[in-house]
């Protein structure tokens, strides 16, 4: 019997290394270990054993299935490995094929340079203003000190709504000023995008509708000391540290001292280039302290309260800053431009 | 504004050796006078010298050509060929040797014509970018033969005045006295700290009797002309202005004509006062009215054409009619030709904006018009015209009468301000004591009596303590105003509510694959036919500019979606495939009181490959569902004409319309000429604020698991399944979570009418395990309302 069960063992673990697949172990198992299988048909000649030998060989059958069991379960696991990787390589895929489609839409450029300026006023303290673009031209023009002979008041140039030339589109942001000025609590630190309306005719740097970045700040003690420190600041935010500014006298009809504030031009460092028609400094935008008559007539003590403002073009500034040559691709908004910012 | 380097030295000594053009720009620049170029003039003809033909010979080659020897004053003779015939042996001539250089660039060498060497070129009076007023006595088609002045090797370049620096400013509206080489020299002696150098005219006056006698002038119209002076030149003798004078004219970019028109553009770029000089011959009854233009005159003014004046304009006139458009032009009745023997100088002061609007009405911006129209100093008409008679006798040009008429019907007002050191250092932030304040001020040509400070009359742009500060700071040095932050930021800022939700849109739009356009705000009148809006539809009653710059841009548009049509096309033509687009954009709804309600709209639109319905659908729903959380109702829209009627729908958050889209309507597609399908959404911001996702409070997850059951129900094809779902939630029940649509299905097995929609339907209790039982019975009254309110029945 004894030898019966060495054969068994033998040829079975024999056939369990060689078995190629899940349902032959299976098999093989039902073979050795089933209710009918060889080695049950083994124990059930114990009955003509002795007392002394049927625990003996009761002991050695039962070693005999674990091992059997555990030759089964190790080649399974062996079958089961191979069977995995097998699949792994059938579902391999090329890797450098397409991806499935899916899109990011994408910021125009102009709000991407917009977005980035009120990050920069919103970490400095101020609020942003949305205000109406059909205007009257008391705030557009008058409340600005803007006297009625005023060129850039002419049909010409402005557009309006009424014979009377009293609603008009506005041409500027600055009429924010006023209307902050007349709405809101002192202090006030603002900022105020938004479309303005000129009447040129459309080519590579004019278009009748555009945008304007108008800014304020209304305190006691505001000197043209803050002005300098906070636009430096701003304009190193925007075109990098380390950017060389140089205020320069100009003239806005409602601010006084009035400057434009110039960049040295980064493409060649001030040494006069096609970038900056040669002469070294580019013109980033306008500003100066809040004419104490404006302020007045917005119903603050100039004696009390002192301001500064600043406005730029943002259509410009975009430009500048994504090399876009041509305005007309501002508004022209083919998806191929679009995709690139 | 124009200004020669080298005349400027007559009144500042600034030589361009000591200072270049780049530090002279830099500083005037930061002075306020902006530099905006610079042009060297000597770099436009080089190495021409003035030549003598030494002799002159037939080329053996030519029946036509002379090849000349030349003395340009450097030893050996050049030898040059010419194909001009009015050069002879003795003769002066501009020769341009091998290696120069000519204005409009063309450069010469030496080349051999026709077998004979040529080391270079003569001139004609043209290659040297001169006209004939600058040699009136040269012929025009041959070589220059020069008169006067000229050695051999003489550089022609110095010969022209072309040895000067030319530099072009931007000067300000405010500052018409910059206008001038005076108010220049003026800013530039200030700036580098030198003396001004000005000279008062003096006039001899020899002729006999006076102006009073034979001249009379009547200003009609005193609120346009606040003054005007005259003076009278008898014996005039027509001729070329010297050398030194037209040199001047050029570099300041005009041309010289003769001696008197000289004299008076001299006069306007010297002392920035234009002035005019009438032949008085022709002034009827030697009146000189000024008034405004009678209904029905007109006037053929210098440039030779007939202009229709309006009883606006203000004109010159002698008894009967207009001779000149005041500030603008002369008129050629009275233009000074080469026998004029009396001339009238007009020195006046005229009201800007009268002459901007005459100017731009009769569209001639003249180089007197663009000064007058920012406001002249009127105290400065008695020392042009003194000027001009100085000259007049100077250049031997005629014979000064004596006297002078000066009309001022409305006497100088001067202008005093209070020097208020304090004022002015808390407005820049700086500490300038008084007496560097008013030292800028005396040198810049203001007069200090104590504290009170005089204006002068030239500027009229000074009038508040604010203008004072500005003039302390252009000199004390903008760049030397400290930068600091002088008060502790006292405000909080930050995005409104508003522009956060505005942003989110944009965020989520974006993550949905939409990129983002600028659209104009006006459009067309027109774009309303072309998306079928009805013809009585309120919002057809848009803002209308009065001016437009066309037709396209006219009304401010009361709806997105022509401009949203637009650029979808204009993608289409530029073939690209697909687009996806948003635009947060202003619609502009009149008002009673003639402004605008300027509403936000969030305007969708696509077309492409897989772009359906139901993907737009998706775009809205995400958008709505992230703004708002809220669920939505979607409603069939079969009355908006510019959508497709059975692709179209409205879209409800609780009773708040949202707005709509769908497919545009093919008949609009077809207006725009695009024959694929588009996509628009108009949905109000607005709306989409006032929902937007509130604090959110957690809800506990679930602790049962739930049960899922489908089910699918056959009814009539004209049954939204929007509707079936809220039947299927209004009736199942506590354990009813949920209910989605998996399938609706007609053709093989479903009756022609009927379709068949199967659902999903997720069921839990929130206190214990559901039990089948519960799943069953909640199925069970779905089913029952399915069939009672839609006859659906269950498939």
């Amino acid at each position: 019997m004894k030898e019966m069960m060495e054969k068994l063992r033998e040829a079975s673990i024999r056939a369990i290394l060689e078995s190629e697949d899940v349902d032959s172990l299976e098999a093989l198992r039902v073979k050795y270990l089933g209710k009918k299988g060889e080695l049950t048909g083994i124990l059930r000649q114990m009955g003509g054993l002795s007392a002394e030998e049927r625990p003996v060989m009761g002991q050695l059958a039962n070693k005999l299935r674990g091992d059997i069991e555990a030759a089964i379960e190790a080649r399974r696991q062996v079958l089961a490995s191979a069977l995995m990787e097998k699949k792994l390589e059938a579902e391999a895929v090329d890797v450098t094929l397409p991806a499935a489609e899916t899109r990011l839409g994408h910021k125009h450029p102009m709000y991407n340079v917009l977005d980035q300026i009120k990050d920069i006023f919103i970490g400095m303290g101020f609020e942003i203003l949305d205000g109406s673009e059909v205007e009257l031209a008391d705030y557009n023009f008058t409340k600005l000190n803007i006297e009625d002979s005023h060129p850039s008041r002419e049909w010409t140039d402005t557009f309006y709504f009424t014979p009377d030339s009293k609603i008009l589109l506005r041409t500027q942001t600055s009429p924010m000023q006023v209307h902050a000025m007349e709405t809101k609590t002192l202090p006030i630190r603002m900022i105020a995008p938004g479309r303005v309306y000129r009447k040129d005719e459309v080519d590579a740097t004019h278009s009748p509708m555009f945008h304007q970045i108008e800014g304020m700040v209304i305190d006691k003690g505001v000197t043209m000391a803050d002005l300098k420190a906070t636009l430096n600041l701003v304009v190193e935010k925007i075109y990098g540290e380390g950017t060389v500014t140089r205020f320069r006298p100009h003239h806005f009809p409602f601010t006084e001292p009035s400057a434009e504030l110039d960049i040295r031009c980064h493409k060649c460092g001030g040494k006069g280039c096609p970038t900056c028609k040669g002469e070294g400094w580019i013109e980033v935008l306008g500003c100066g302290m809040v004419h104490p008559k404006v302020l007045a007539g917005c119903g603050i003590d100039p004696d009390v309260y002192s301001g500064w403002a600043f406005g730029m073009g943002l259509e410009r500034l975009a430009m500048g800053e994504y090399k876009i040559s041509d305005l007309r691709l501002i508004f022209e908004n083919d998806e191929r431009f679009l995709e690139q910012f | 504004m124009k200004c020669s380097r080298k005349w400027l030295t007559e009144f500042v000594d600034l030589p361009i050796s000591e200072v270049g053009d780049r530090a002279f720009a830099e500083a005037m620049s930061v002075s306020g006078s902006k530099v905006e170029s610079t042009e060297d003039l000597s770099l436009t003809m080089k190495n021409v010298k003035v030549g003598k033909v030494l002799s002159i010979e037939r080329h053996p080659d030519s029946d036509h050509m002379w090849v000349c020897q030349i003395d340009v004053g450097d030893g050996a003779p050049v030898q040059i060929c010419t194909g001009a015939q009015n050069v002879r042996q003795g003769d002066l001539v501009p020769t341009a040797l091998d290696g120069s250089l000519l204005p409009g660039g063309v450069e010469i060498k030496a080349k051999p014509l026709r077998g004979v060497p040529s080391d270079g070129m003569l001139c004609s009076f043209k290659e040297l970018g001169a006209t004939q007023h600058d040699f009136p006595y040269a012929i025009e088609n041959g070589i220059l033969i020069l008169q006067g002045d000229y050695q051999p090797g003489d550089d022609m370049a110095v010969k022209m005045g072309l040895d000067d620096h030319v530099v072009d400013f931007e000067i300000t509206p405010n500052r018409p006295d910059c206008l001038c080489m005076i108010g220049l020299a003026r800013e530039a002696a200030v700036t580098f700290g030198k003396e001004l150098k000005l000279h008062e005219p003096v006039v001899a006056a020899k002729a006999e009797g006076n102006i009073a006698e034979l001249a009379k002038i009547v200003i009609e119209d005193a609120d346009l002309c606040p003054r005007y002076t005259a003076r009278m030149v008898k014996n005039v003798k027509i001729a070329p202005s010297p050398e030194w004078m037209k040199e001047r004219i050029r570099n300041a970019g005009m041309r010289p004509i003769n001696n008197i028109v000289d004299i008076t553009n001299y006069v306007m770029m010297e002392y920035g006062q234009p002035m005019h000089a009438f032949d008085f011959s022709c002034v009827g009854n030697g009146e000189i009215h000024v008034r405004r233009a009678r209904d029905g005159e007109s006037i053929r003014t210098l440039d030779g054409t007939e202009r229709a004046l309006t009883t606006d304009m203000l004109c010159i006139c002698d008894t009967e009619k207009p001779v000149a458009v005041a500030g603008v032009m002369g008129g050629e009745n009275s233009e000074i030709v080469g026998d004029t023997a009396m001339v009238l100088f007009e020195s006046a002061c005229f009201n800007g904006p009268s002459v901007r609007r005459t100017a731009t009405a009769l569209g001639m911006r003249t180089d007197a018009s663009s000064r007058f129209e920012k406001g002249l100093d009127m105290q400065n008409t008695m020392k042009a015209v003194e000027r001009a008679c100085e000259l007049i006798e100077m250049l031997g040009a005629g014979e000064v009468v004596p006297g002078v008429i000066d009309v001022v019907p409305e006497p100088f007002r001067e202008t005093t301000l209070k020097l208020e050191p304090e004022k002015i250092n808390a407005l820049l932030g700086t500490d300038i004591d008084a007496d560097t304040m008013k030292k800028i001020l005396i040198d810049l040509g203001f007069t200090m009596e104590g504290e009170i400070i005089h204006v002068p009359s030239w500027r009229a742009d000074v009038e508040h303590y604010s203008d004072i500060a500005e003039e302390v700071a252009r000199f004390y040095g903008y760049n030397e105003i400290p930068t600091k932050f002088t008060g502790a930021i006292s405000t909080c800022g930050g995005y409104t509510p508003v522009q956060q939700c505005e942003r989110q849109v944009g965020e989520i739009l974006r993550s949905l694959g939409l990129d983002e356009i600028i659209t104009y705000s006006f459009i067309s009148p027109s774009y309303y036919d072309k998306i079928r809006m009805p013809v009585d539809s309120p919002l057809r009653d848009s803002l209308k500019i009065l001016n437009p710059l066309g037709e396209d841009t006219s009304i401010m548009r009361t709806t997105v979606l022509p401009s949203m049509l637009e650029i979808l096309t204009r993608n289409y033509n530029f073939r690209n495939k697909a687009a996806l687009l948003y635009e947060i954009g202003k619609i502009y709804l009149k008002r009673e009181d003639g402004l605008a309600d300027e509403p936000k709209i969030v305007s969708i639109g696509l077309y492409g490959p897989d772009t359906d319905f139901f993907k737009l659908k998706g775009i809205v729903e995400t958008l709505i569902s992230g703004i708002t959380g809220k669920e939505m109702r979607f409603v069939t829209e079969k009355e908006n004409a510019s959508y497709h009627p059975g692709r179209c729908a409205k879209v409800f958050a609780g009773d708040a319309c949202l707005g709509v889209f769908g497919q545009i309507h093919p008949a609009v597609a077809a207006n725009y000429g695009v024959d694929t399908e588009l996509y628009c959404a108009e949905l109000s911001f607005d709306a989409l604020y006032a929902l937007r996702r509130e604090l959110p409070v957690y809800t506990p997850l679930p602790k049962f698991p739930s049960v899922s059951r489908d089910i699918a129900v056959v009814c009539s094809n004209a049954i939204p399944v929007g509707d079936l779902s809220d039947c299927i939630l209004k009736n199942g029940g506590a354990f009813l979570k949920g209910c989605s649509v998996f399938d609706v299905y007609t053709g093989r097995h479903i009756a022609d009418g009927l379709k068949s929609v199967a659902f999903s339907l997720t069921m839990r209790a929130d206190d214990r395990t559901m039990t089948d039982d519960d799943a069953d019975s909640t199925v069970k009254s779905v089913l029952r309302a399915l069939k009672e309110q839609y006859n659906a029945v269950i498939r």
